[in-house]
């Protein structure tokens, strides 16, 4: 079935990213579509190309990033929670005259309607949240 | 497009977290796909809904009054927990009064707040199809 | 329709495991998850709640179990899934409420 997931909280303050990274991973092996991974709340943040988590650690944007390119996934993180917290793209940080932005590869940038459309076109959405 | 019961969950007071503001976001958003929308307040969510909020000196945005705008965004269905109010020492006198215009009756206005049991709210829980939680 | 709900909150922490207890209506499950998975240890008020809900099928996430040094401290009566177990949880039944 199509299945989209929605995360809420950023890497490592909670552990919402880790079990839906999981249960995403989970799913795809168990042979389900994922429409779309939507990232809302401090849940952009999992978006971040300039995290460097220890090295006997997991690297939680760069694992989503993975699982992304991996799956060719449609992983979303919202421009009104992303500008709130100061994530950006190329496109997004060239429309508000930034010099950087810091999104790492396998996200892209859109609007909240990208989440009640997976809503309305998936056939299960799951929350991960604190 | 699909018309599917869609379930907002609001279990957050204002202001201490950001929760409580940003799924009002997307309630008001998500208005554009025409779907059919429901609100719960539960717990210390239901004071999201209470009046007389003045943020002027926490020096943040006091979003309160877009609850009033519901109505107009096509949100009719707005669940407010008995129980909850009830264990915080209030009563729908404390809360917004918040109403949808019904273009079928000539505009005549109508509440949007129902106020239902935990009972009665897990029946319509039951029926939705997308239950977004913040 | 049938519901999961999920619960990541320890029941020590915060009402919601008690709130989920009140929505979760016969038929249905409720999946124990992060912290939630404190819910499903002996000895606690929690697991007597849960073997009174007699309608509702309670499971509870392993790799949280295992991580929180819980696995020999499980009630009785509730079912261990991994992530494999959680997607099917989702696929069985009609939605899913995230109680955070």
């Amino acid at each position: 079935m199509k299945i989209s997931i929605q995360v809420n909280e950023g890497p490592y303050q909670h552990q919402a990213s880790d079990t839906a990274y999981q249960f995403t991973k989970a799913a795809i092996a168990a042979g389900h579509e994922i429409f779309r991974v939507f990232f809302y709340h401090d849940g952009v943040n999992n978006a971040t190309k300039l995290a460097v988590p220890p090295q006997d650690d997991r690297d939680i944007p760069k694992l989503w990033s993975e699982l992304s390119k991996e799956n060719d996934l449609d992983m979303v993180v919202c421009i009104a929670a992303a500008q709130r917290r100061g994530m950006m793209d190329v496109d997004e940080a060239k429309r508000q005259g930034f010099e950087d932005n810091n999104l790492i590869e396998g996200f892209r940038i859109s609007g909240l309607g990208q989440l009640i459309e997976a809503g309305v076109e998936s056939d299960r959405l799951v929350v991960f949240g604190a | 497009m699909a018309v599917k019961k869609f379930m907002y969950i609001n279990r957050k007071a204002p202001y201490g977290t950001v929760y409580a503001l940003e799924s009002l976001e997307v309630v008001l958003i998500g208005a554009a796909f025409d779907q059919d929308v429901s609100l719960a307040f539960i717990g210390d969510g239901v004071y999201e809904l209470t009046k007389g909020q003045n943020t002027d000196a926490i020096g943040q945005k006091n979003f309160s009054p877009t609850y009033s705008a519901l109505g107009d965004y096509d949100v009719t269905k707005i669940y407010v927990e008995k129980e909850s109010l009830e264990e915080r020492g209030l009563t729908l006198d404390d809360l917004q009064h918040l109403i949808w215009e019904d273009e079928d009756d000539d505009w005549a206005e109508r509440d949007s707040i129902r106020l239902v049991s935990r009972a009665e709210l897990a029946d319509v829980m039951a029926e939705q199809e997308i239950i977004l939680s913040f | 329709m049938t519901l999961l709900h999920t619960v990541n909150k320890s029941p020590f922490e915060s009402n919601t495991f008690d709130t989920c207890l009140g929505y979760a209506k016969d038929g249905s499950t409720v999946l124990l998850i992060e912290d939630g998975v404190y819910a499903a240890t002996t000895g606690t008020s929690a697991a007597d709640k849960i073997k009174n809900a007699s309608g509702v099928t309670f499971a509870v996430l392993g790799p949280d179990l295992q991580a929180r040094g819980l696995e020999g401290k499980l009630a009785d009566g509730i079912k261990v899934v991994d992530y494999e177990g959680f997607v099917n949880l989702v696929a069985e039944h009609d939605s899913v409420q995230s109680w955070l």
